[in-house]
């Protein structure tokens, strides 16, 4: 399996996508007879993946709206693509 | 006291419809099984699929029967995965070939659970009770494959196949199924009344423990393995309480906590055609009658574990007690657990037995 670099280009899995849950007000990876809790900075950076944006892009749209230094944010999102991408929910 | 807030369901079981071309003698409708002039039409189930979506329904399981002997299966599933639900397809698979394949991945499908009876091909014939009923299935699991839409292997386990359960595995593997969901024999309807012929020895429930501990080491497929409770000290939390997250229709539309629950004689269930299902899971009198633990008898109570297992099942303790209030006879703690554990004697001492099958 490839590892989740600042060029890839991440997408959801068929079968799992992230949903805003309105009724109890949190976002949610809608998952094969399940459904995960997002935490709010995991929704945050995955409302990005869309199979367009490269992480690279994806970080610099991060950069703008957070007050934490470019090295903390690439960080966080490498860690998170990648935990995703080694649980199948996500596909570079 | 304070009065614990009903959360809305999580998911939606839809029984489309209760006709199936396979026999398979544990199914899990009722015995009494609706027939085709009962059923719903498209527009209703439209109607309670934009209720469940609006009251914070999750997902939606399209199940039956045999769900695909509907004709209007895609044009739901389309219509729910507007309404952004997940829609997942409960489904034997033999209904399904090229041009239904191409059907359902167009409609967005996003999951399918594909049914198996066994490994062995004679057997899977003599279980389901249709002829040469794997290699379709087997078609089917490649099709899905093909379409590249996620895919769950489902085997109840009953004496007859446990012994095959590394076989199975195998053959999850082998047909690139994400997920495997293992699932001992639940003992209500018809799969009570052939109990006799399908109760797994406590030998075999050691194996089957131990093949489910060996191919979890492995990864790389997902395990969902329901245990038999009938060999469990505690009860299981039926359907996670009853009313708390889980709402089945039944092909009429009668709005139901469980599929089994209309065996509980003095309760009655309103339908969807007549009542919101907001108004009947909120305010019905089924769903609020064991809902919480108010309802709860002793040993239940005062029992540290109510809250874990929500007194087990209300069907189980009607059908082996004769109460649907009883605390459900599994629990060890239970005045009736002999008739358990005489049950698994008797299955114990009666090697062979014919099936009496679903119809």
């Amino acid at each position: 399996m490839s590892s989740v670099t600042l060029s890839s280009v991440p997408r959801f899995t068929r079968g799992y996508r992230l949903q805003h849950d309105t009724v109890r007000q949190q976002w949610i990876i809608q998952a094969p007879e399940r459904a995960l809790i997002a935490d709010p900075i995991a929704a945050t950076i995955l409302r990005y993946v869309d199979n367009t944006r490269s992480v690279d892009v994806i970080v610099d749209a991060l950069c703008q709206s957070f007050d934490a230094s470019r090295e903390t944010i690439t960080h966080d999102v490498l860690a998170l693509l990648s935990e995703l991408v080694e649980k199948g929910i996500l596909r570079l | 006291m304070t009065t614990p807030i009903t959360p809305p369901p999580m998911s939606l079981l839809a029984e489309l419809t209760h006709r199936c071309p396979l026999a398979c003698p544990y199914c899990s409708n009722p015995l009494e099984l609706e027939r085709k002039n009962q059923e719903l039409d498209t527009q209703t189930w439209k109607r309670v699929l934009d209720q469940a979506a609006e009251m914070g329904v999750l997902q939606v399981h399209f199940s039956g029967g045999e769900p695909m002997a509907r004709p209007d299966l895609m044009e739901l599933i389309t219509y729910a995965r507007q309404l952004n639900l997940y829609t997942n397809l409960i489904t034997s698979g033999v209904m399904i070939n090229d041009k239904t394949m191409k059907a359902l991945d167009v409609s967005g499908l996003d999951h399918i659970q594909l049914s198996f009876q066994d490994v062995d091909v004679a057997e899977a014939d003599r279980l389901s009770g249709y002829k040469n009923v794997q290699p379709r299935k087997l078609n089917a699991a490649r099709l899905i494959k093909d379409a590249e839409i996620p895919l769950t292997l489902n085997f109840v386990l009953q004496k007859n196949n446990i012994d095959r359960m590394p076989e199975m595995f195998a053959l999850a593997r082998h047909l690139g199924a994400q997920r495997i969901e293992m699932a001992h024999t639940q003992y209500y309807g018809w799969a009570l009344k052939n109990r006799l012929a399908l109760l797994p020895t406590p030998q075999q429930l050691e194996r089957a423990n131990a093949y489910v501990a060996a191919e979890s080491d492995k990864g790389g497929l997902a395990i969902d393995y329901v245990t038999p409770d009938y060999y469990a000290d505690r009860p299981k939390p039926c359907m996670g309480g009853w009313g708390q997250r889980f709402v089945n229709i039944s092909p009429s539309g009668r709005v139901l906590p469980c599929h089994a629950a209309e065996t509980i004689p003095d309760m009655t269930f309103d339908t969807v055609r007549e009542h919101s299902l907001h108004d009947i899971w909120f305010h019905s009198e089924s769903f609020n009658r064991f809902r919480g633990t108010d309802w709860m008898p002793e040993p239940c109570a005062s029992c540290d574990h109510k809250k874990t297992d929500w007194g087990g099942c209300r069907c189980q303790a009607l059908a082996l007690t004769g109460r649907a209030e009883a605390t459900d006879p599994i629990c060890s703690l239970s005045s009736f657990r002999h008739l358990v554990d005489t049950a698994i004697n008797e299955a114990h001492a009666s090697p062979q037995h014919d099936f009496q099958y679903r119809r």
